[in-house]
């Protein structure tokens, strides 16, 4: 009886919470396929209206910005270039610098993991000017080479990889070299292909943290052609319908991946081994 | 004409720990050697030396005539077993055969006829495609072999590969790694700490205490002529009994008995051993002998007790139809020629 009630407790707590995430999201979903004449006139919708096709299709054709030369189709197109570059570039640098801590013969190699580590504790916009002046010495400026790179080192995910290299027995890395392996077959045949649960939770957070990026690509881009979804949503003129459905679309993204990755996620998240 | 030659090798860790003290050893072609001691003893760190595993502080390594300080593992033409298999956990079995292949860039199907035919040999064949962690542990035990073998190396390095089987498993591995060894005849190095696997295997046996050999030779020399006290005790299950006592003008004193007769003019504190299965029952022998406990083991029985007006324990091997009951008395002789001296102070026989 106790444990009906703790099961039918927590189950009304879920809902619950699932009730309040869920509402806004609907809400702008509702309103995002009325005309905005309604939504201006009786405020939010709760159900369907009949311009889905309509408001969506002129949404991600429709050239905004100050003049008028990028469409939202563009825009997501930039944020995946992005999104898949920081994901990218920050897993194989993380990999990489793992190996070198964890096995290369480094002095100080703990000191330097954990100055490495507290670069957590320097968030973006504490750095962002320095880094701006780097990029702009660099003639980075408004190149996806300039949104991705100065993103693109993640401490976490060094963080996690170090640390599951030291879990890997002693005995793999001798047999291996006893089999001919040399350091970058080692990397190659087994870190990678051992970690690769991993490598794909990975490769989820850092899509997201690099799609979900507003300051950066606002300071980094002055052309519009390279504007990313996420700072698109502020800068993007039109009728409330339209930055709607622009807000409905900008979910998709990360959404999807973690869909179609999610069996890899809760593997690489909840591995035993 | 030796194959491996260990020339006055040692091994000092940076922390000043001396693991292997200058150790010179000879090891023909084909031969099965065994080190074996108790653990820390530096039988591992010799082994992983001439794998490449651990840096050589002094001395040379050679194999098949060629000075392989250096060389680095991977071109040494080694093959070693590891104690917990190493086996490559996201590789199937014929990948972890054929890796060490793979890397020394031989055609596809020269890689498949040697895989099968390994695996042929350590009848892995049914499993080739698993991933070792769907094995039980006989079976990664000979896909470590396998691995081992696939790429007929110069030397087979053992580095304690039965310790993790169970006890029916090891005496049947054990079995089959020395069949093996024959069949194949390739020159192999075993590391152990049980004596029984050292006897067995061993075409000869290296006793190695605090990282010096204290004896080599054959399996039966080292248990017929133990040249100390530590490898009198550690080879021989039941181990040796030991008896303090003093030896003067030819005669061996202890407060319970008396051995006179020994053909040496050592004077001092010296150590009797003798091995249980060297003792007798005799109406009027030399040892009193209080029984304390008899383990009965069907063929055997091993008789425990202590030796009356001395606290020394004994051991005592009779054959398993005799009757011995504790709480009874015998009285023991040494058989002929089978005692034991060794000098108190150092260690070493005397007689």
């Amino acid at each position: 009886m106790t444990r009906l009630f703790t099961s039918s407790f927590s189950h009304l707590i879920l809902f619950i919470g699932i009730f309040i995430m869920i509402v806004p999201v609907w809400l702008i979903f509702a309103s995002s396929t009325h005309s905005s004449l309604s939504i201006n006139t009786q405020g939010l919708q709760v159900y369907l209206g009949d311009r889905f096709v309509e408001n969506y299709i002129r949404v991600l054709l429709y050239k905004g910005g100050f003049f008028k030369e990028i469409t939202a189709l563009k825009m997501f197109f930039n944020s995946f270039i992005m999104a898949t570059g920081v994901a990218i570039l920050s897993v194989v640098t993380s990999l990489m610098a793992a190996y070198a801590l964890v096995y290369y013969r480094i002095k100080y190699a703990t000191l330097l993991f954990w100055i490495i580590f507290i670069t957590i504790l320097v968030p973006l916009e504490l750095r962002i000017f320095p880094t701006y002046s780097v990029m702009a010495k660099l003639n980075l400026v408004n190149s996806y080479f300039g949104l991705i790179v100065p993103i693109s080192a993640s401490a976490v995910a060094t963080l996690f990889f170090r640390q599951f290299y030291k879990t890997v027995p002693d005995e793999l890395l001798e047999s291996a070299k006893l089999d001919g392996a040399n350091t970058w077959r080692f990397f190659i045949d087994f870190l990678v292909p051992l970690s690769k649960t991993m490598i794909v939770a990975m490769l989820i957070f850092m899509f997201v943290f690099g799609y979900n990026q507003y300051l950066w690509p606002l300071l980094v881009t002055s052309q519009e052609q390279y504007w990313t979804v996420v700072m698109g949503l502020k800068m993007m003129s039109g009728s409330i319908v339209h930055r709607f459905a622009f807000v409905m679309m900008s979910m998709i993204p990360p959404i999807l991946i973690i869909v179609i990755l999610q069996r890899h996620f809760i593997k690489g998240v909840f591995q035993d081994k | 004409m030796s194959f491996l030659e260990l020339k006055k090798v040692t091994k000092i860790y940076p922390n000043g720990t001396k693991a292997v003290q200058t150790t010179s050893l000879n090891i023909e072609k084909g031969e099965f050697m065994v080190f074996v001691g108790p653990s820390g003893c530096g039988k591992s760190t010799l082994l992983r030396m001439v794998a490449g595993l651990e840096d050589i502080t002094t001395g040379d390594i050679e194999l098949d005539k060629k000075i392989i300080n250096k060389i680095d593992p991977s071109e040494r033409d080694v093959a070693m077993v590891f104690q917990n298999y190493a086996l490559y956990p996201h590789m199937n079995v014929y990948n972890n055969l054929a890796y060490g292949l793979k890397n020394r860039g031989l055609a596809k199907d020269v890689i498949e006829k040697k895989v099968n035919a390994a695996a042929k040999l350590l009848q892995i064949s049914d499993y080739l495609e698993r991933r070792p962690a769907l094995l039980s542990g006989g079976q990664r035990q000979r896909v470590a072999m396998g691995r081992a073998i696939v790429r007929s190396p110069k030397i087979f390095l053992f580095d304690e590969p039965l310790s993790n089987l169970d006890a029916k498993l090891r005496i049947q591995m054990r079995l089959e790694i020395k069949k093996l060894q024959r069949k194949v005849g390739v020159t192999s190095i075993f590391v152990t700490h049980d004596q029984v696997e050292a006897m067995t295997l061993a075409d000869r046996l290296a006793v190695i205490n605090n990282g010096i050999i204290e004896q080599l030779g054959t399996p039966i020399e080292i248990y017929n002529n133990p040249t100390s006290v530590f490898v009198a005790g550690f080879i021989g299950s039941p181990q040796m009994n030991f008896i303090e006592g003093e030896l003067k003008n030819n005669k061996f004193k202890t407060q319970a008995f008396e051995i006179t007769g020994i053909k040496s003019d050592f004077d001092g504190k010296v150590i009797l051993g003798v091995r249980p299965e060297h003792l007798v029952q005799a109406n009027n022998g030399l040892i009193k002998f209080n029984v304390d406990l008899v383990e009965k083991l069907g063929s055997d029985n091993l008789v425990y007790g202590e030796i009356k007006d001395k606290k020394d324990l004994l051991c005592y091997r009779t054959p398993g139809n005799e009757k011995i009951n504790s709480g009874s008395k015998l009285a023991l002789n040494i058989q002929e020629n089978k005692l034991y001296i060794f000098n108190k102070k150092t260690g070493k026989r005397i007689i």
